[in-house]
């Protein structure tokens, strides 16, 4: 764990941190009753425990970790069927490495592979691409997962392919949205969230506007926040000004990154290749309206659900979550990861046996990697 | 993968594709460029763009790509990108 002292800009930080401090002391939030702030972004998650933010704010200030990492969110159900596809003999399977140890019902991506199926990392939607260039007698399926930031990348791919004509490559397409589970969390009446800290990268494609409703119609105040530990600390600033001063507004503290009104280029290729789904499941929070995006049909050629009838689109499949897991409640903030009877006991980064665990992103994972200390406090 | 990494642009390698050559941390790979695209390709040489998985998404400062290169560095995603970056490559010639 870093401490203010050993931030780039020492200073800086303090004086946020006092400033923090006062406005807390001002609108009377304790340990006991504190504000709850939900940072939307597992990347932001990852930050917070990096650097110790949660320890090093005012008592009075809680960080409730949102469902901001893709693969933690991912249900078994579509690992199941990433292996399905996976394990047929034509097919080359790529991925973000992130995905290939987030648990099936029968295996992991990474078991799938040790088992001889043809499962390739790759970094970039384009490697895909240049791989089914390169063995035109196989069928190149690309894992298109996670949020606004690498949704435009998927679809930019399935244009370029269109335009090549490259009839051996398709996408698995289990993009998601960020706006809209925010929306079920807010509509939870067991949620308790204050404010909001907006996804950063997420935002510097979408822009600011999708978050005008948590403003509007829930009168909480959100702000969008960089990555950097000064950013994260100014972010909790603006959010807790705003619950003192009794104003709901969308503020943009990663302007240097985030334009208003997002990417252009990324919003029309998005909007030209994927439509919503009218609903879709997150693990550990059940099926959300809207929440996902599936490809247009006039792009079906590029789509692996279309090609290999495997999917969303093939049906209900729910799974359950295995047994003596918690992850649900710990993504709705429920409890804190340490309350789950498997944290690591059955559950570790080495043997996830939720996706939390998976990714340094996922909560479990942070509080595994950073939180030593804590996970014994929380046990004593 | 969420994590943009900063990159600098050095070299247009196909106008028809968008496609640039991006250095990261010392590493050399070849990035779409579309959604940076606000003026000629070839002027976008010597920019330092946000890059998410092979797609310059952002056009920053050099100031701000250093910042964030310390801070994904401090993350320990520096590194995780590197590592698939050349997962990618790797898969690319077929011995993954
Ligand atoms: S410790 Fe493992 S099983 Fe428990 S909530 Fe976290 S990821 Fe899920």
């Amino acid at each position: 764990m870093k401490y203010a002292t050993e931030f780039r800009d020492p200073k800086a930080a303090k004086a946020v941190l006092a400033r923090i401090a006062a406005v807390a002391d001002e609108i009377g939030a304790t340990r006991a009753a504190p504000v709850h702030i939900m940072e939307i972004c597992g990347g932001h998650t990852h930050a917070i425990f990096r650097y110790g933010l949660d320890k090093l704010v005012h008592e009075g200030i809680e960080f409730i970790h949102g469902p901001g990492c893709p693969v933690c969110v991912l249900p078994m159900a579509r690992v199941d069927e990433c292996v399905e596809i996976a394990e047929r003999p034509e097919v080359v399977f790529t991925t973000f490495g992130d995905a290939m140890r987030v648990p099936g019902t029968r295996k992991s991506l990474m078991q799938a592979k040790a088992d001889g199926a043809d499962i390739r990392m790759v970094y970039s939607p384009l490697d895909a691409l240049e791989l089914a260039r390169r063995n035109p007698d196989r069928e190149v399926v690309f894992f298109g997962l996670g949020f606004e930031t690498t949704t435009p990348s998927t679809a930019l791919a399935i244009q370029q392919a269109a335009r090549e004509g490259l009839e051996n490559f398709s996408v698995f397409c289990n993009h998601i949205t960020v706006p809209e589970p925010i929306k079920a969390l807010l509509d939870d009446p067991h949620m308790v969230l204050d404010g909001f800290i907006g996804p950063g990268h997420v935002s510097m494609v979408i822009g600011t506007h999708p978050y005008d409703f948590i403003a509007r119609d829930y009168a909480k105040p959100i702000a969008v926040a960089g990555f950097e530990p000064l950013d994260l600390l100014q972010s909790v600033l603006m959010v807790l000004e705003q619950i003192r001063d009794g104003r709901a507004e969308v503020e943009n503290q990663y302007a240097r990154v985030v334009p208003e009104h997002g990417n252009p280029v990324s919003l029309a290729a998005m909007a030209d290749v994927y439509e919503r789904r009218p609903s879709f499941e997150w693990r550990g929070l059940g099926e959300i309206d809207a929440s996902g995006l599936r490809i247009r049909p006039v792009y079906a050629a590029y789509d692996a659900e279309e090609k290999f009838g495997v999917g969303y689109a093939a049906g209900p499949r729910n799974v359950a979550e295995p047994e003596g897991c918690a992850c649900g409640q710990v993504m709705t903030g429920r409890i804190k990861p340490t309350a789950c009877p498997q944290f690591g006991r059955g559950c570790t980064p080495e043997m996830p046996l939720g996706a939390l665990m998976v990714s340094s992103e996922g909560a479990c994972a942070a509080y595994w990697q950073y939180g030593g200390a804590r996970a014994t406090e929380a046990a004593e | 993968m969420c994590l943009g990494i900063p990159g600098q642009i050095v070299a247009v390698t196909d106008e028809t594709r968008m496609m640039a050559l991006a250095e990261v941390s010392g590493v050399r790979r070849e990035v779409n460029v579309a959604c940076v695209l606000d003026r000629p390709i070839g002027d976008l040489v010597g920019e330092w763009a946000l890059i998410h998985v092979g797609f310059a998404m952002a056009l920053i400062d050099a100031d701000e790509a250093a910042k964030t290169l310390e801070a994904l560095r401090d993350l320990g995603e520096a590194q995780e990108a590197l590592e698939a970056m050349e997962a990618g490559q790797k898969a690319l010639e077929g011995q993954s």
